[in-house]
């Protein structure tokens, strides 16, 4: 079942300097790196995102605030810098001009924030719980996957834009 | 600090942001989460739909490794100090008390997140309901808390604002109007 069809011509129209090849070792780190700190800071917790949506304490916007700023200079020094990564893949700066009325970032963003606070945990967190050992969340992840395929069945049909 | 209480917000919060720019200077790519459950939809039933007709292996492996390392990261994260109750507000605590809620332990409450409540009211709505709303939304808005909010709040994408105004508004639709009928269907 899982033989692609879409051949070896690799995505992104790009075409210069030759890339190196990817490890993926470093993603591997770095998940485990963000399951320990999503972790011991409890945003996977199912009773933070109820706080944060009451307005009665500062912990998550303190930490999606903060990981923004810190994330916003980081890709403001690597925009600066014009540093080529390290494979030497061309970088993924999101250009996309904005056009009105969104439609997809409305709708698709109140569905998801209507399922966020249901079940207490995006996506990274959903699996960051099954490794806590909430092992029903399996089921949530099943769930998300078929809501994920849903969305690719039904997206010709789907206001866009 | 308190090695078993959570760390604060502004520890974990830079810790979270300092991956997106790595990630760019390793490979240039843009840190999300939520093209996962595409990727694995592409690679086990794609269905001959175009949506999930792509080179799931060179575009999605990477993300799907960062995923595995989630859950590892999640064991080595709850053996690193023993579970206690989240320290949530004393305000949060008696709203969800009044909710029906009378068990605040654990990561997520379990009168409704455990396998033998899942086919109550509250576990199909919570569980099955929100997982598929997390995974449709986030693919129909392109992104979720990491690739909208995190990631694309700090690249200043206007498009990435407007879907982080739609998850607060469902997230809000949720907590106040939705959730106190469907708790009030605890067993």
């Amino acid at each position: 079942m899982s033989g692609q069809a879409t051949g070896s011509g690799t995505s992104g129209s790009t075409s210069s300097a030759p890339a190196r090849r990817e490890s993926l070792l470093p993603y591997l780190v770095l998940g485990l790196y963000l399951g320990i700190v999503f972790t011991r800071s409890e945003v996977i917790s199912w009773f933070r995102i109820q706080e944060m949506f009451r307005f009665q304490a500062f912990h998550m916007y303190g930490i999606i605030g903060s990981a923004v700023a810190v994330a916003a200079m980081g890709i403001w020094l690597v925009r600066r810098s014009g540093i080529r990564s390290m494979i030497r893949r061309p970088m993924e700066f999101p250009a996309q001009p904005w056009t009105p009325p969104g439609t997809q970032y409305w709708i698709g963003g109140i569905l998801f924030g209507l399922g966020w606070g249901l079940l207490g945990a995006c996506p990274g967190p959903i699996y960051v719980l099954i490794g806590n050992g909430l092992s029903v969340m399996v089921v949530a992840l099943a769930s998300a996957i078929l809501g994920a395929w849903t969305y690719g069945r039904l997206r010709h049909r789907l206001p866009h834009s | 600090m308190d090695p078993y209480s959570a760390w604060p917000w502004y520890v974990a919060g830079p810790l979270i942001g300092v991956v997106v720019p790595l990630i760019y200077l390793y490979s240039g790519r843009k840190w999300g989460v939520s093209s996962t459950f595409r990727d694995i939809c592409a690679a086990t039933v794609p269905g001959g739909l175009e949506y999930f007709s792509y080179a799931w292996r060179t575009e999605g492996g990477w993300r799907l490794t960062m995923a595995a390392g989630l859950i590892g990261g999640g064991v080595i994260g709850h053996l690193l100090a023993p579970e206690t109750a989240v320290a949530i507000s004393l305000e949060t605590q008696a709203d969800l008390a009044g909710l029906g809620l009378v068990n605040l332990g654990g990561l997520a409450p379990r009168q409704v997140f455990s396998w033998s409540t899942l086919l109550t009211v509250p576990g199909i709505v919570m569980i099955l309901g929100g997982g598929f709303l997390v995974g449709f939304g986030t693919r129909y808005a392109n992104g979720c808390t990491s690739g909208h909010a995190i990631s694309g709040l700090a690249s200043f994408r206007m498009a990435s604002l407007v879907a982080v105004l739609g998850f607060f508004i469902g997230g809000l639709v949720t907590t106040h109007l939705l959730l106190p009928p469907i708790l009030g269907a605890l067993p």
